[in-house]
């Protein structure tokens, strides 16, 4: 049943909407899982997530135990014009939550938003890096909620979970204020912005469904166990930027491992064919972040690094 | 008067990125003045070029007061406003939104990270800021309540309103947030526009600048012009008037204006027959504080506070 959440006037003969799909069987007073996606309008991997989620729970509804709610665009104008954040509107959606129903246009959704998710027993905020980065399918948890978090987020099927330090900035997420609420969120990250990479969203269909059967809510014997994540605790990570400007060049993609020293690419000058900076990795780990597009600044980030125990 | 390099970092294919500071007299770090922090604030960049031509002519005359020293910044952000962005062009980020800065981080945290180690450490900061909601203000000083805020220098300026609001997570890395953290008794200076220049409440706003200069013991003298006694509001008390209707948004007062409770402040109408869809009133006798100016609007859309007085 598809529910608007939602609605509000634009100038000229449109309605803004926010919509779900809402598909129940079984128990009626069974879990509630949601999967969320679309803040960021350049985050596509979503939806085709919500898609394969859509299609194969209608499909196979007499495995469904409970009550599957998919948001495939929180953000649809921003979809709908490539950018990244609400069009006309200064701040990233994700950070605006819970929101104000007597703030601005923006503030009023997030609120609804929020709202309507909580006091879910599960909620996937699913995001795709952006235009800038590639990443490693991966869930992110911040570190105040790691113990709640981290055992769904192993049952997900993704290579990492990365447990990051709270920033300020960050309570006003999503997955941050429904979190506060006592809904638990994970955010995952795979992929890049623009982009569709189908084999890790159905890796990620795959992990939702066998959380969902973990969980009860998923009647599929079928699936199979799903191998354990690399999980990092604590200030593990190296971050990696670029020491000069210029065009950034590299064969590696993310999701390997890396040794102290090796070259991740280089920063080169197109005008006078010369090589600018090298990017290496300063330790032995994970590369799960690697830089994607090409021009870069002094500082942009090329690169994380999961620094391996010895 | 001393030009000095701030920051400069090379490009891929663009001329150097440089942000350039003014000094001004001698002395104790007294007054750091920091302008376009965006590539549409040219209020603010115009506000900046007059107050380093005036205190260029003060400084020959003598008018600084002896032991002070005063920078301004006029632009943090040369290179969005050269191609009409808002935000650093490359990836859309937000330089205010990056502050104390990181010398190690992403490009914009390490150009905030540039400013803030040249401005740190004044007793007084001034920003000339712009708002997330598109919209014209009366000229007034703003302040996040952080608890280190300083409302009887803000009053200082003269300027009709002092405002202070309370600061939500997203505020925690502005440079006015980061600023009072480390000492600096900072101001956010809006001077009434964003992207096109207003001599009048521009030249209001500067000498709102220079009365405080002058009440503060950084200048001797100062065309000072009139001064209001700062009426000090929390925005949360203002009234909020919002869009019963999305439509085309035809503006009836200005910001600035007084108005009656009842009377008329826009008129929303349908962008296909003209019909007026919604007659925007006030809902008491006030001064209008902030005007939406987009010609459009949005339904829910905020289009005025008041201040109610």
């Amino acid at each position: 049943m598809i529910k608007t959440i939602v609605s509000t006037e634009l100038p000229i003969d449109e309605q803004f909407r926010i919509r779900k799909n809402v598909i129940q069987h079984g128990r009626k007073d069974g879990l509630r899982f949601c999967v969320v996606t679309g803040t960021h309008g350049d985050e596509l991997e979503g939806q085709m997530v919500c898609y394969e989620l859509a299609r194969i729970a209608t499909e196979r509804i007499d495995l469904l135990d409970g009550t599957l709610e998919i948001y495939p665009a929180l953000n649809p104008l921003g979809i709908d014009t490539i950018q990244r954040g609400i069009p006309n509107f200064d701040l990233d959606m994700n950070r605006i939550f819970p929101g104000d129903p007597q703030g601005t246009m923006a503030e009023q959704t997030a609120h609804a938003i929020i709202e309507d998710i909580k006091g879910a027993d599960l909620v996937i905020d699913i995001h795709s890096s952006n235009l800038y980065l590639r990443e490693t399918p991966q869930v992110r948890i911040n570190v105040q909620n790691s113990e709640w978090l981290v055992p769904f987020a192993e049952r997900l099927g993704m290579d990492f979970v990365w447990v990051h330090d709270a920033a300020t900035v960050l309570e006003a997420t999503l997955a941050h204020s429904l979190n506060s609420t006592g809904t638990p969120c994970l955010v995952v990250e795979m992929g890049v912005g623009q982009r569709i990479n189908h084999k890790m969203c159905r890796r990620l269909v795959r992990g939702i469904l066998h959380l969902m059967q973990t969980m009860g809510m998923w009647k599929d014997s079928s699936i199979d166990e799903l191998p354990n994540p690399l999980i990092c605790k604590g200030d593990h990570v190296t971050f990696l930027n670029a020491e000069t400007s210029g065009v950034f060049l590299t064969e590696l993609k993310c999701g390997v491992n890396v040794s102290k020293g090796q070259t991740i690419g280089q920063i080169v000058d197109p005008l006078c064919g010369r090589v600018l900076s090298t990017v290496s990795s300063p330790v032995d780990g994970y590369l799960f972040t690697i830089r994607a597009y090409p021009i870069v600044y002094e500082g942009s980030l090329m690169a994380r690094i999961f620094n391996l125990p010895c | 008067m001393r030009i000095e390099t701030i920051f400069e970092m090379t490009s891929p294919c663009r001329d150097n990125f440089r942000i350039q500071g003014y000094r001004f007299g001698e002395g104790e770090k007294t007054l750091a003045i920091v302008g376009a922090m965006r590539g549409d604030e040219v209020q603010q960049q115009y506000i900046c070029s007059q107050l380093v031509n005036r205190l260029t002519m003060m400084e020959q005359r003598g008018e600084i007061v002896r032991g002070k020293s005063i920078l301004v910044i006029p632009s943090c952000n040369p290179f969005s406003m050269n191609v009409s962005r808002r935000f650093w062009a490359m990836d859309n980020t937000d330089i205010n939104r990056m502050f104390p800065g990181y010398d190690q981080g992403e490009t914009t945290q390490r150009i905030a990270a540039a400013v803030f180690s040249a401005i740190n450490g004044f007793e007084y900061g001034i920003q000339m800021a712009s708002y997330y909601v598109p919209g014209d203000f009366v000229p007034h000083v703003r302040m996040l309540k952080t608890g280190y805020e300083d409302v009887e220098t803000a009053r200082l300026f003269g300027m009709k309103y002092v405002t202070i609001c309370q600061p939500r997570p997203f505020d925690t890395a502005l440079l006015n947030y980061n600023w009072q953290l480390w000492d600096t008794k900072a101001f956010s200076v809006y001077a009434g526009k964003t992207d096109r220049i207003d001599r009048n409440t521009g030249n209001e706003t500067l000498d709102a600048i220079f009365r405080m200069m002058k009440r503060t013991g950084i200048i001797h003298q100062g065309s000072l012009g009139v001064a209001y006694d700062s009426i000090l509001i929390d925005e949360a008390d203002l009234l909020h008037i919002k869009a019963h209707h999305a439509g085309i948004f035809c503006r009836l007062v200005d910001a600035g204006s007084r108005v009656a409770a009842g009377e008329s402040l826009a008129h929303i109408i349908d962008p296909y027959n003209g019909q007026v869809l919604s007659d925007v009133k006030s809902a008491a006798e006030g001064t209008v504080f902030f005007a939406h100016h987009r010609p459009v609007v949005f339904q829910n859309a905020l289009l005025f506070m008041i201040h109610v007085a």
